[in-house]
C-alpha cells in the first residue's frame, strides 16, 4: 500500500480496537485529509470522532490536551509542520507538561501528526522539517516515518502510548509503495531504531526521507555500510546506534535539515563520547546547507542530500579517513 | 511593442476605467493561463488562483496611495499584479525563474515588491494581521499618514492571529484596515462548516472597531467601500474590518476541482462574475464600446501569451541564489563588549 494508505490503517486499526482514539484536522473528515492520510474514517467512525475543524490550530490541538486529560485518545493532524507553530505552547509547554506537573497522575495521550520536509515545490514555508521544534522537550516522544510500514507502525505505537507524541510524515513519501505488515506484528516499538543493511565498515544514520537516499547511496558506492532508520528522535535508540558504532568504528548522519543545529548532532555528540576509543574516523554529517527550502525545483532537488552526493561523501570518507567538505563549500557557495 | 510599463505607471494607470477593465482581464487571463501552466508541470508544487476576486483585487489598488502598504494570502497574484508588479515578475517567480521578483526561490506564494508596498505575501494563514498592525504601528510612530492593509480569507477569521491582531490595533487606534476576503470556502470546507456567523463584519463588534460588509463582485462598490475604510484609517479614527464578498471560481488550490461545492453554486456566481458586471457598466455609462472592449480582451491575452512564451524562456536559477539574502551581512565594527 502507499504511505498515505498506511497512516489510514493506522488510524482505522487504533479507531476500531479504541473507541476513545479520535482525529482532528483540517478537511480530515468530509475531504478525507488533504493528503487523504484519512480517507473513509468519517464514514467508518462518524462526526464525534473523526472532525473537521475550523483553521484554529491552537485551538484543536488544545482541545486535543484537555480531552487527552479526560480519557480520550485524540490523534490531530497538522496539515504542514509549519502550523504548528501557532499552536507550539500546547504541545511543547502544556501537553508535555501535565504528567510532570499533576506528579504523575494525569496522562496526556494525544498524537500529533504532521506532513514534513522538501520536495513537493511547496516553498520556503511549507517544506521544512523543523524537528528541533519539539525535541528539546523532555516528556514529548518524537518519531519520523521513513516508508509505509514505519507510518503505520509507528502511527499505532504513538496512538497507544500514555504520553504525547509527535508523529513526522515526509510528505513527499506519501505516494510512495511498500509492503505494510498490519495488526498487532505491525507496530512499530517507539525508541527502537531499525537496522536496515547490515554492514561492517560504517554505521550511516538516517531518518525520515533520508532513509532511502541512504540506502540508495550505499547500495551505488559499494561500500559496506550498516544503515540504521533511527525512526525515534526522542528517545532515540542509543544502544542499536552505539553498537553498531563499536563494530565499525565510523558513524555518518544523514539529515535533511540545515546544518546548524540538526538532530544529527545529538547523535554524533553523544556517539563519539560514549564509544570515543573505538572510533577509526571522525563522526560526521551529511546535512542540507543552512537556506531555506528553496523553490525552483532543480535548486530544491538539492535541499536534500542526493543519492549521488550522499555515495560520493561516504566513499571519500572511507577512502580517507577524514570528512570530506559539503558541496556549497566544494563550489565556493558558502562558508 | 510597445515600451513595458514600470509598476508606478501601471498602478497610475489605474485611474482610467477602461484600465482598470484591463486589469482586471490581465488578473483573469494570468490565472487561466496558470491554471493551464500547472496542469503541464511548468508551474509545480502549488498555487492558489483567485478568478472572482478581480474587483477586489484592483478596487484594492485603486484605494491607496503608493506608499501604502498591503499584506495578503498565498491567493496573492491578482493583487500583486493590481498594485504594478508586471507579469513577467509575477510569472517568473510562479515559473521558479531568475525573472522573478525574488529570482525564483519563492515560488507562488511568496510575491512581494516594496516599491508598490506589498509586503511578501503570507503563506501561514492569518499572519498577515499582525504585522499590517505593526506596519501601521510604524506609521503612527513616525507620524506618517500612512495606511496598512491586511487582506485575509474568510476562513482566516478563526484563528488567534486575526482576533489578537484586531484587538491590539484598535486599542492603539492603528492606521489599519482589515480586509476579508469572503469566498466561502476555506480549502475544501464551506464557511456554514467552520464558522458560527456569516456576516463576517459582525466581528468587527467584538473589538469596538466599525464592520462593513459590501459586495466584492462590484468594482465600483468594493472600490468606493475600501477607499472609505482607508480614508479613515489615513485621518486617524483607527482600524476598521471589511467583509468583501466575493466567490472563488475555481479550487482552492493545484488541481482542486471543488467537486465539493453545493450543484449549481458556481452558476449563480458567474452571473455575478466581476469581469462581466465591469464590462456591462462600462458599456451602459457609454464609457467604453463593446469592440473597444473586445479589444482589450484581445491585447490582454495576446499580452500574457508573450509573457508565458518569454517567461519560458528564462533560466532557472543556479545554486548561488540558493545561499544569497539569508540574512543581512554581520556588523564589522570593532565597537561592542568582548
Ligand atoms: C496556520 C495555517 N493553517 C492552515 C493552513 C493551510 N491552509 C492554506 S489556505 C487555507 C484555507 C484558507 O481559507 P481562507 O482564509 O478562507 O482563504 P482563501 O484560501 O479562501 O483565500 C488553509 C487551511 C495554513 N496555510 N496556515
Ligand atoms: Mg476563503
Amino acid at each position: 500500500m502507499r504511505m498515505r494508505q498506511a497512516v489510514v490503517a493506522a488510524l482505522a486499526d487504533e479507531m476500531r480496537a479504541d473507541e476513545s482514539v479520535m482525529l482532528m484536522g483540517e478537511d480530515v473528515a468530509a475531504a478525507g485529509g488533504p493528503f487523504k492520510t484519512s480517507e473513509g474514517l468519517l464514514d467508518e467512525f462518524g462526526g464525534l470522532r473523526v472532525r473537521d475543524t475550523p483553521i484554529s490550530e491552537m485551538a484543536f490541538t488544545g482541545a486535543a490536551v484537555g480531552a487527552a486529560c479526560l480519557g480520550l485518545r485524540p490523534v490531530v493532524e497538522i496539515m504542514f509542520m509549519e502550523f504548528l507553530g501557532v499552536a507550539l505552547d500546547m504541545v511543547v509547554t502544556e501537553a508535555a507538561k501535565f504528567h510532570y506537573l499533576s506528579g504523575g497522575r494525569i496522562t496526556v495521550p494525544m498524537v500529533v501528526r504532521a506532513s514534513v520536509g522538501s520536495g513537493g515545490g511547496f516553498g520556503l514555508q511549507h517544506s521544512q522539517t523543523l524537528e528541533n521544534w519539539v525535541t528539546a522537550t523532555p516528556g514529548l516522544c518524537v518519531v519520523v516515518a521513513s516508508d509505509p510500514q514505519t507510518a503505520y507502525g509507528l502511527n499505532r505505537a504513538a496512538i497507544r502510548h500514555d504520553g504525547p507524541v509527535v508523529v513526522l510524515e515526509p510528505r513527499a513519501l506519501y505516494p510512495v509503495r511498500g509492503d505494510v505488515v498490519t495488526g498487532d506484528a505491525g507496530i512499530v516499538p517507539i525508541g527502537r531504531a531499525r537496522v536496515l543493511r547490515r554492514g561492517a565498515d560504517v554505521t550511516v544514520v538516517a531518518l525520515g526521507q533520508t532513509v532511502g537516499v541512504a540506502l540508495a547511496a550505499v547500495a551505488d558506492a559499494g561500500v559496506d555500510a550498516e544503515v540504521i532508520d533511527l525512526a525515534t528522535l526522542v528517545p532515540w535508540d542509543r544502544d542499536t546506534v552505539r553498537k553498531s558504532v563499536r563494530r565499525t568504528g565510523r558513524l555518518v548522519v544523514v539529515e535533511e535539515a540545515p546544518e546548524s543545529g540538526g538532530w544529527g548532532h545529538e547523535i554524533v555528540s553523544s556517539v563519539t563520547s560514549a564509544v570515543f576509543s573505538d572510533l577509526t574516523a571522525p563522526p560526521f554529517r551529511i546535512t542540507s546547507p543552512d537556506v531555506p527550502v528553496p523553490y525552483s525545483p532543480a535548486l530544491e532537488a538539492r535541499y536534500l542530500p542526493t543519492r549521488e552526493y550522499v555515495a560520493r561523501q561516504l566513499t571519500s570518507y572511507l577512502r580517507s579517513g577524514t570528512v570530506p567538505a559539503p558541496w556549497w563549500i566544494e563550489e565556493g557557495l558558502a562558508r | 511593442m510597445t515600451s513595458t510599463p514600470s509598476s508606478h505607471e501601471r498602478r497610475a494607470a489605474l485611474g482610467d476605467p477602461v484600465q482598470a477593465y484591463r486589469r482586471m482581464q490581465e488578473i483573469r487571463s494570468f490565472e487561466d493561463r496558470i491554471t493551464g501552466l500547472f496542469a503541464q508541470g511548468l508551474v509545480h508544487g502549488t498555487t492558489h488562483t483567485c478568478q472572482g476576486q478581480e474587483a477586489l483585487d484592483v478596487g484594492l489598488a485603486n484605494a491607496l496611495r503608493l506608499d501604502d502598504i498591503v499584506t495578503c494570502t498565498y491567493r496573492g497574484h491578482g493583487i500583486a499584479l493590481a498594485l504594478g508588479m508586471s507579469p513577467e515578475a509575477v510569472l517568473g517567480e510562479i515559473m521558479g525563474r531568475t525573472s522573478g521578483c525574488i529570482g525564483g526561490v519563492g515560488g507562488s506564494m511568496h510575491l512581494s515588491d516594496l516599491d508598490v508596498g506589498l509586503l511578501p505575501t503570507f503563506a501561514i494563514v492569518g499572519a498577515g494581521l499582525p504585522v499590517a498592525a505593526g506596519a501601521a504601528l510604524a506609521f503612527q510612530n513616525r507620524g506618517e499618514d500612512r495606511v496598512a492593509v491586511a487582506v485575509c480569507g474568510d476562513g482566516a477569521t478563526n484563528i488567534g492571529a486575526f482576533h489578537e491582531a484586531i484587538n491590539m490595533a484598535a486599542v492603539w487606534k492603528l492606521p489599519v484596515v482589515f480586509v476579508v476576503d469572503n469566498n466561502l470556502y476555506g480549502e475544501y470546507s464551506r464557511i456554514n462548516l467552520t464558522t458560527p456567523v456569516t456576516d463576517l463584519s459582525r466581528r468587527a463588534d467584538a473589538y469596538g472597531i466599525p464592520g462593513e460588509s459590501v459586495d466584492g463582485m462590484d468594482l465600483d462598490t468594493v472600490g468606493e467601500a475600501l477607499s472609505r475604510h482607508v480614508a479613515a484609517a489615513r485621518s486617524g479614527a483607527g482600524p476598521s474590518l471589511l467583509e468583501v464578498r466575493t466567490y472563488r471560481f475555481a479550487g482552492h488550490s493545484r488541481a482542486d476541482q471543488a467537486t465539493y461545492r453545493p450543484a449549481g453554486e458556481l452558476d449563480v456566481w458567474r452571473q455575478r462574475d466581476p469581469l462581466v458586471l465591469r464590462r456591462a457598466a462600462l458599456i451602459d455609462a457609454g464609457i467604453a464600446s463593446a469592440a473597444e472592449l473586445d479589444a482589450v480582451e484581445q491585447s490582454v491575452r495576446a499580452m500574457i501569451t508573450d509573457v508565458v512564451e518569454a517567461t519560458s524562456a528564462v533560466p532557472e536559477p543556479d545554486a548561488r541564489a540558493m545561499f544569497a539574502n539569508i540574512m543581512p551581512p554581520l556588523a564589522t565594527s570593532t565597537g561592542g563588549v568582548r
